[in-house]
């Protein structure tokens, strides 16, 4: 990127936890309701409210720490952290502060190929704030409380990580892994999964720069994007002489720039402490080893199985654990056939990816269930089907037209591996191809496969090819042996 | 009908010697009569109070009454009541009418208890005299030039001058038993957690407490069995089998021991009060309590703690105060900043002002750890003096107000001499326990005085035993200001 400069960036990123209601109030955090229909006198903040922990959230977070390999906090503290915006309806934020539920823990990125190990500071719960609008109204702000009390979980990384691509790695790991654990459901549109970038350059060996931090990225291309401009800016301005001053800066994506939000000078002083409605969150051995019960195989894990029992090429064990229910689909195919793992890849890799692609759907929403597409490989890997036929089959399963078996015997497109009916065939090209057999026998190899094709042809495509090239070379042979 | 205590008013209902219609016109009356020159109350609704009144008679014609049904009571205006305006005594919620019950007014009113009106109070309950309430202050029924106390001071004074039976109140740091004491009733502020703060408007939260008032101790177990029990819309809340407060009421105390913190007893204490504390240990004595010395070494630690943490949440909790969604709004104002500025400035009172700026002080950082953390440890060192010396007495007994009712204006404009009011409460809140205050005798100028016992933690039968057989034998708790007849 930057020659002799070496990058240091650190993520936070919030996960909205996808309980039904909201982390103090009973109030749902469902997406997309008129505004204010879904704040409670809680989330109004109405004077004598209480807030009340939702357990949903707290069992989520516990879920995350065992993925990452973190410490749960046997006791952890919500703290209030002051500050006044019409968005923020008690004029204070309830999150997590010296007592975190998450202290480290690790995650694991593969940028083209090579491995890292990402550290993890802590990850705290805390309610998200409402929003303001300033576009539909005239001289005034509206505001929406729907989302105010949202359950997030807000994950802090060291500044471990070396470039945009790194970061990117890891926001789209961590990403995959709550949808995997069913803790967020990453809708990154809808802002249940976002990112601030805090990035510094120095020289290599140098004490770490000074730092920016690049407020609420929501999609990987931006936070790569921004990252990108905000490491050039700093190089730039210090080879020109200048200092980065500490601030937070935003992203913008239509100059396609950072600008300043506000400087560390303009900081605020949230002069947190405990919040003395809420007891201590005490979590017991017991509550951990319920949820790591409950746990899923994790995708570093499952992608070694697939790796060392199915064996894999390890690109392909990465593929099909990058989402949950990709590998289940997976997973469910190679059980369906009883065995074949890499034919099943290939088809899962293949056209279902290709069609969930174009579809733009998850592998548990797609239109061919595991079963079905199973009953397409078993096809293949009997020989009643040829490899290209078998895609056609595919097509029409997609489009809704039933079962593998049911097309094959629709379209007719079951192989004639019967040797006889082959032979029959071959005997009769043979005897029609003087030509070509003339040539074969001096030395052309070009006119077996013309000869292959003639067969092929005259079976209408139904012949099985390897029997095909077996019989021919047979015959060819036997004719050569005959020959004077 | 209005001088009977709360288990006559039942027994008078029951034997439909009056229904609840006539016992409500006559409290409605009697508030419409003297209430002009106390002030006691900031919202009186006749019509709701008379409906109320009806359900309750025909609920008691159906025989399905408690001890508590058709019984006239108050609250304390920061308890929020469906429809009624809630103002905490401060011009920033002085338009605001709260849309649900609080979990004390929701159990009250379903034991069938007939709400007549929100008493005035110290403005957001900061205060020991009412004279911080936008509304103006409250005149003590003993000598209306005097103050009632605070900060539940319209509760105390309604009660004290019988325009209600009982009325609830809130104790933070003394605002039930230092107005019960300087008004000659009785007040109980039960264990933390033993009565739901949802509905409650914060001042401190880890120090707020919903109580009662009434003549007696027995009143006071009656209000406690409808106002105690678990909720779980507040997490401090405590999860335990619910009890009849009135169960040890009637037994002797013979052998009881009861604690004189040595600490309470000093130069601090003025000698007419002193007089009369004395006076009740006396006769706990005659009726066979034994009296232990004990020490709380902290207890000079209690109000400049108590300075710093209740300020510290009350910073935080009167945050949502801002103008934006419900309450008073400066009329005008140039943008967001000006609107908060203005509108706090012109919506609160100078004590309110004042503890928020102490508060945000002592929170904010670089004085945190020296503040609020400091003062987070004593806290725990004057919880440890209690536990310690409850292990030597049964209950803690002394005074709950250092003086008799003082005269309005004289400590308004000194809040370290007002703070000091509340030198003998504070640190029960500190620790979380149970405290109530009885009237056992008169001092200067013929003023209540009012005897404190201090239980441990959900021994509150223990110590209304104490006050109910103290009250056997006394009389002070039946005495009425001359003046309001």
């Amino acid at each position: 990127m930057s020659a002799g400069w070496e990058v240091v960036i650190g993520l936070e990123t919030h996960a909205q936890l996808s309980t039904a209601s909201k982390i103090f109030s009973g109030a749902s955090t469902a997406f997309g309701a008129a505004p204010n229909t879904q704040a409670s006198a809680v989330d109004l903040a109405l004077p004598g409210v209480l807030p009340v922990l939702n357990a949903g959230a707290v069992v989520r977070a516990i879920r995350f720490g065992l993925a990452v390999g973190g410490t749960i906090a046997p006791r952890s503290v919500f703290a209030r952290k002051n500050y006044f915006y019409p968005d923020l309806p008690k004029g204070y934020q309830i999150s997590q502060f010296e007592l975190p539920v998450v202290v480290g823990g690790e995650i694991l990125i593969a940028v083209e190929g090579v491995e890292k190990r990402v550290r993890l500071t802590r990850a705290h719960l805390e309610e998200d704030a409402g929003k303001s609008l300033h576009e539909d109204f005239h001289g005034m702000s509206g505001i929406d409380l729907n989302r105010a009390g949202t359950p997030l979980l807000e994950i802090v990384s060291e500044p471990d990580l070396r470039s945009a691509k790194e970061a990117v790695a890891y926001a789209k790991t961590l990403h995959s892994l709550v949808r995997w654990i069913g803790i967020c459901d990453g809708n990154m549109q809808e802002g249940s999964f976002r990112c601030d970038a805090n990035v510094s350059v120095r020289r290599p060996g140098a004490p770490l720069g000074t730092r920016c931090e690049i407020k609420n990225l929501n999609s990987f291309r931006f936070l790569e994007k921004a990252i990108d401009f905000e490491v050039r800016r700093q190089v730039e301005l210090i080879e020109d002489g200048g200092k980065v001053v500490q601030e937070t800066r935003l992203w913008d994506p239509q100059k396609g720039e950072t600008r300043a939000m506000r400087s560390k000078e303009d900081a605020q002083d949230y002069r947190y402490f405990p919040d003395p409605d809420l007891l201590p969150l005490e979590i017991t051995p017991q509550a951990i080893a319920r949820e790591r019960d409950a746990m899923p195989e994790l995708p570093a894990a499952m992608r070694e199985r697939f790796i060392a029992g199915h064996g894999l090429p390890a690109s392909d064990a990465t593929t099909l654990t990058a989402s949950k229910a990709l590998a289940d689909y997976f997973e469910a195919v190679v059980k369906a056939v009883g065995g074949e793992p890499k034919a099943c890849a290939n088809w899962v890799l293949g056209e279902f990816s290709a069609l969930l692609n174009r579809l733009e759907v998850e592998a548990d929403a797609g239109p061919v269930p595991p079963a079905a597409l199973a009953g397409l490989v078993k096809r293949v890997l009997d020989g009643t089907i040829s490899g290209k036929s078998a895609k056609d089959v595919f097509a029409a399963m997609a489009a809704g037209e039933g079962e593998a078996d049911a097309i094959i015997e629709a379209k007719g497109l079951r192989q004639v591996s019967d040797a006889g009916a082959i032979e029959a065939i071959v005997d009769e090209v043979l005897a029609g191809n003087a030509k070509q057999v003339e040539d074969y026998r001096a030395g052309k190899e070009k006119a077996f496969n013309s000869l292959v094709g003639q067969v092929m042809k005259a079976s209408r495509g139904k012949a099985n090819p390897a029997q095909v090239n077996e019989i021919l070379k047979r015959k060819l042979g036997q004719v050569a042996g005959l020959a004077p | 009908m209005h001088d009977r205590p709360l288990a006559a008013l039942a027994a008078g209902l029951a034997a439909r010697e009056f229904s609840s219609e006539e016992l409500v016109r006559h409290q409605l009356d009697r508030i419409a009569r003297l209430d002009g020159g106390l002030n006691a109350f900031i919202t009186v609704d006749e019509e709701k109070a008379l409906a109320a009144a009806r359900a309750a008679d025909e609920r008691l014609a159906r025989g399905e009454g408690g001890p508590l049904t058709g019984i006239p009571i108050a609250h304390k205006d920061l308890f929020c009541a469906k429809g009624w305006k809630t103002t905490c005594g401060s011009k920033i919620l002085s338009n605001w009418v709260a849309p649900y019950d609080a979990h004390v007014v929701e159990r009250l009113a379903g034991e069938g208890a007939v709400l007549v009106g929100k008493t005035n109070m110290d403005e957001f309950a900061m205060g020991s005299s009412n004279e911080s309430s936008f509304y103006g202050p409250v005149k003590n029924p003993w000598d209306r030039t005097r103050v009632p106390g605070g900060s539940s001071g319209g509760s105390a004074a309604a009660v004290a001058a019988r325009l209600v039976p009982a009325a609830t109140g809130t104790d933070t740091g003394g605002s039930i038993r230092q107005p019960a004491s300087l008004c000659g009733v009785s007040g109980i502020r039960p264990t933390y957690g033993a009565v739901s703060r949802y509905g409650m408007v914060a001042f401190a939260s880890s120090l707020d407490q919903g109580g009662a008032f009434g003549e007696s101790a027995e009143d006071l177990a009656l209000m406690l069995n409808a106002m105690a029990g678990f909720d779980p819309r507040d997490s401090t809340s405590v999860e335990r089998p619910g009890e009849d407060y009135r169960r040890d009421l009637a037994k002797p105390l013979a052998g009881l021991r009861v604690g004189l913190p040595r600490e309470y007893f000093t130069a601090d204490l003025a000698p007419d009060v002193a007089a009369c504390v004395t006076g009740a240990i006396d006769e706990l004595k005659r009726l066979g309590a034994v009296p232990v010395e004990i020490s709380l070494p902290n207890q000079h630690l209690a109000v400049p703690v108590y300075y710093v943490i209740a300020p510290a949440e009350a910073s935080s909790n009167l945050s949502r105060f801002d103008g934006v969604r419900y309450g008073f709004r400066a009329a005008e104002y140039a943008d967001l900043n000006d609107l908060y500025r203005k509108t706090r400035a012109q919506g609160f009172g100078a004590e309110v002002k004042r503890r928020i700026l102490v508060g945000a002080y002592v929170l904010s950082h670089g004085y945190y750890d020296a503040y609020y953390l400091q003062a987070q440890k004593v806290r725990r060192l004057i919880a440890r003096d209690f536990t310690e010396a409850f292990e030597a007495c049964d209950v803690i007994a002394g005074p709950a107000a250092p003086t008799v009712a003082f005269p309005l204006g004289e400590k308004s404009n000194d809040p370290v001499q007002m703070y000091l009011e509340d030198l003998y409460t504070i640190s029960v809140n500190l620790a979380g326990l149970p405290g109530l205050s009885v009237p056992c005798g008169f001092g200067a100028h013929g003023l209540p005085v009012g005897l404190q016992v201090i239980g441990n933690y959900f021994d509150e039968a223990r110590m209304l035993q104490v006050a109910h057989r103290y009250q056997l034998a006394t009389d002070w708790h039946r005495r009425r200001p001359g003046n309001l007849r």
